[in-house]
């Protein structure tokens, strides 16, 4: 065990990926000798040769399709998209094919794709490059989304996705890459990709939130608690499909919620818990629904990146304003 | 001048066999136009005018290796390469036997695992990259397999034709990329389509052999295939093929060619029908008699009609499946779930 920082977490667990299944390929835009923008696939190649960890063209759709005709043919591609912002290019692949292949086949082909990217707000990548789009693929039947919120989650959730049947969406927050380390084992190890994660129990109200806003929701439940107000943090982890039972046994048990999301309001994955805790345990709920998101602007530029994006202090005020109802 | 049928070098056997093909899919055609028309179906794609160059195409492979990713004109491809009478009518029906995708999408996007042909998504071209991956997995483990991908000519303003070409001809990859050019995308004619002189040229500026080929002429299109295949199993790398066909009837069976096509030349076009003409060639070289072409006819007509009864039996899927398969079974998680 040792210190690691989540892009280390991540290089680990693609190399044991490698070493767990032969079908099991890495590729994408410089991911081979260069080791990735990010360096996620650093010393891959060399380590696994070159009909393991391929670089390709500067061809997304074409990234996404090789993909597909891969897994058709058994294999367990793992494709790099090196910025989530480019996840337009490959929307038919994603969208109208990987994902629900498996439902219009009756089952009889699947798509054990594991699709990489980077993402996320707060560290001054431009405009399309910090895009928090995940809503968008959240709307497909058929593929998991998954958003890891810290370096231990990032390699059991990296190593469950690629063994998965099912076509995984793995979006790395850029901001978490290397912004702390923390105990990571150093052999594989899977979580679960159905289990949001209670990471930290409280009685008095539930953050519902997941990547990059995690850490931001602990950091207030730690200042909220100095207050004497318990806050309980749920990392949903899989934000598609939704665990909806961790949800909803801590809502019942707290009676209040506040959800906490990276990305503008519309259309996103919190609105999601909205709609689902609304219609199943509105009983249970002494306050309105708290919600803590960016402004509905496009990605903003870099002066107001930090205004932009929702932070402790914001969730703080939200817990605040929920628990005084 | 159309050359001889014998000239291909393809036996007087196979070429029956082969001819026996091209007008039983004819024929199912018309049958399923009929079925369409009389509201028993929902939906139809005709390939008439195209099936003389699909045969000669499907005949120069090894259907039993090799990996076919037809698009929706394909039918007398896709029956070259094993597809029988009652899968076609299976699909056209929804059926759940239906080998395509078990009655789960819409007629005319052929495919069937245990024939190795994967069926196409509806957005054109898109499956121009996924041959890519097939034809990479034949790369990976060294194997000899070629991977034959269609399209229409429209679909080669689509970006991903563009992707696919590139990365086939950087990877060298061991696939034939054709575009079955009928000079029609729906109701556009080609030279509002593209300015190439012939779309062959665009093999160039991906590093990889171009040809055209006349697909109403069976031999000079079976050669061509004949050959683009023995460079790709040979380690020679991709060959994009436009195969210049005819299409004969509307683009489906919810469009009107009459609107955008005038008299004369839909006029024109039926006098070029290539079946007509591999008829003639199959009596001149007496590979069939007439008697012989009546017996054929008419054992092609009792065989559609039991296969069409076959399939209108058939079961529809089951609407309690309705939200089966969205994801992979629990069980099979390993551990994944939890």
């Amino acid at each position: 065990m040792a210190k690691k920082t989540m892009i280390q977490a991540i290089t680990d667990a693609l190399g044991q990926a490698i070493e767990q299944d032969d079908k099991v390929l890495i590729f994408g835009e410089d991911v081979g000798k260069n080791g990735g923008v990010f360096r996620a696939t650093e010393g891959l190649q060399a380590k696994y040769g070159e009909d393991k960890v391929f670089d390709t063209p500067l061809a997304e759709s074409g990234i996404g399709g090789l993909s597909i005709g891969l897994a058709l043919e058994g294999y367990r591609p793992v494709p790099e998209i090196q910025f989530f912002g480019f996840v337009f290019e490959t929307m038919d692949s994603i969208g109208g094919q990987m994902s629900r292949m498996r439902y219009k086949m009756d089952g009889t082909r699947q798509m054990p794709i594991t699709i990489r990217a980077p993402f996320g707000g707060g560290v001054h990548t431009p405009e399309m490059h910090s895009d928090n789009f995940e809503g968008l693929i959240a709307q497909f039947p058929g593929i998991r989304v998954v958003v890891p919120s810290n370096p231990y989650d990032a390699k059991g959730l990296l190593l469950a996705s690629i063994k998965s049947n099912d076509p995984v969406l793995f979006l790395e927050h850029m901001k978490l890459y290397r912004s702390f380390r923390e105990e990571v084992p150093d052999e594989a190890y899977d979580l679960p990709l159905d289990k949001a994660n209670v990471s930290r129990e409280g009685k008095d109200i539930t953050i519902v939130t997941y990547g990059a806003m995690v850490r931001e929701s602990l950091k207030a439940a730690d200042d909220l608690a100095k207050e004497n107000i318990d806050a309980e943090v749920i990392d949903l982890r899989t934000i598609s499909p939704l665990d909806l039972d961790t949800i909803l046994t801590s809502v019942k048990k707290t009676g209040r919620l506040v959800v906490v999301q990276e990305a503008q309001r519309q259309g996103g994955v919190g609105n999601n818990v909205v709609s689902e805790v609304s219609q199943r345990a509105i009983l249970s709920l002494e306050a309105p629904i708290g919600f803590v998101a960016a402004p509905d602007t496009p990605f903003p530029f870099g002066q107001a990146e930090n205004d932009w994006l929702p932070n402790a202090s914001d969730i703080e005020a939200e817990v605040k304003e929920i628990m005084s109802y | 001048m159309t050359a001889q049928l014998l000239d291909s070098g393809l036996s007087k056997t196979t070429l029956q066999t082969i001819y026996k093909q091209i007008l039983s899919a004819r024929r199912l055609d018309e049958r399923l136009i009929q079925l369409q028309r009389t509201g028993k179906t929902s939906f139809n794609v005709s390939g008439q005018g195209q099936e003389i160059g699909q045969a000669a195409m499907v005949a120069a492979f090894d259907i039993k290796k090799d990996y076919f990713l037809p698009y929706y004109r394909d039918m007398t491809a896709f029956m070259l390469w094993g597809a029988t009478m009652k899968d076609i009518l299976l699909d056209s029906f929804g059926r759940a036997e239906g080998p395509s995708s078990h009655g789960r999408q819409m007629p005319n996007h052929y495919g069937a695992k245990h024939l190795n042909v994967v069926s196409q998504a509806s957005t054109v071209a898109s499956q121009f990259p996924l041959a890519t991956g097939v034809a990479y997995s034949a790369r990976l483990e060294h194997s000899d397999r070629v991977t034959l991908v269609t399209t229409g000519e429209g679909s080669t303003a689509e970006g991903e034709f563009h992707e696919a070409l590139n990365f086939a001809g950087v990877a060298k990859l061991p696939a034939i990329f054709v575009i079955e050019n009928n000079h029609y995308a729906i109701s556009t004619p080609s030279d509002e389509e593209y300015a190439a002189k012939s779309l062959a040229d665009r093999g160039a500026a991906y590093g990889i052999k171009g040809v055209d080929v006349d697909g109403l002429d069976f031999t000079a299109t079976y050669l061509a295939f004949k050959d683009a295949v023995a460079r790709a199993r040979t380690g020679a790398g991709a060959t994009l093929i436009n195969m210049n066909v005819i299409r004969l009837l509307d683009h489906t069976s919810d469009d009107n060619q009459r609107i955008y096509r005038s008299k004369a030349e839909l006029a024109a076009l039926k006098a070029k029908d290539p079946l007509k003409t591999m008829t003639q060639q199959v009596l001149t070289e007496d590979i069939y008699t007439q008697a012989e072409l009546d017996d054929l006819e008419a054992a092609i007509k009792k065989q559609i009609n039991v296969a069409t009864d076959q399939a209108e039996a058939a079961p529809l899927p089951d609407v309690a499946s309705l939200t089966e398969q969205v994801y992979a079974p629990k069980e099979k998680g390993n551990g994944i779930y939890g």
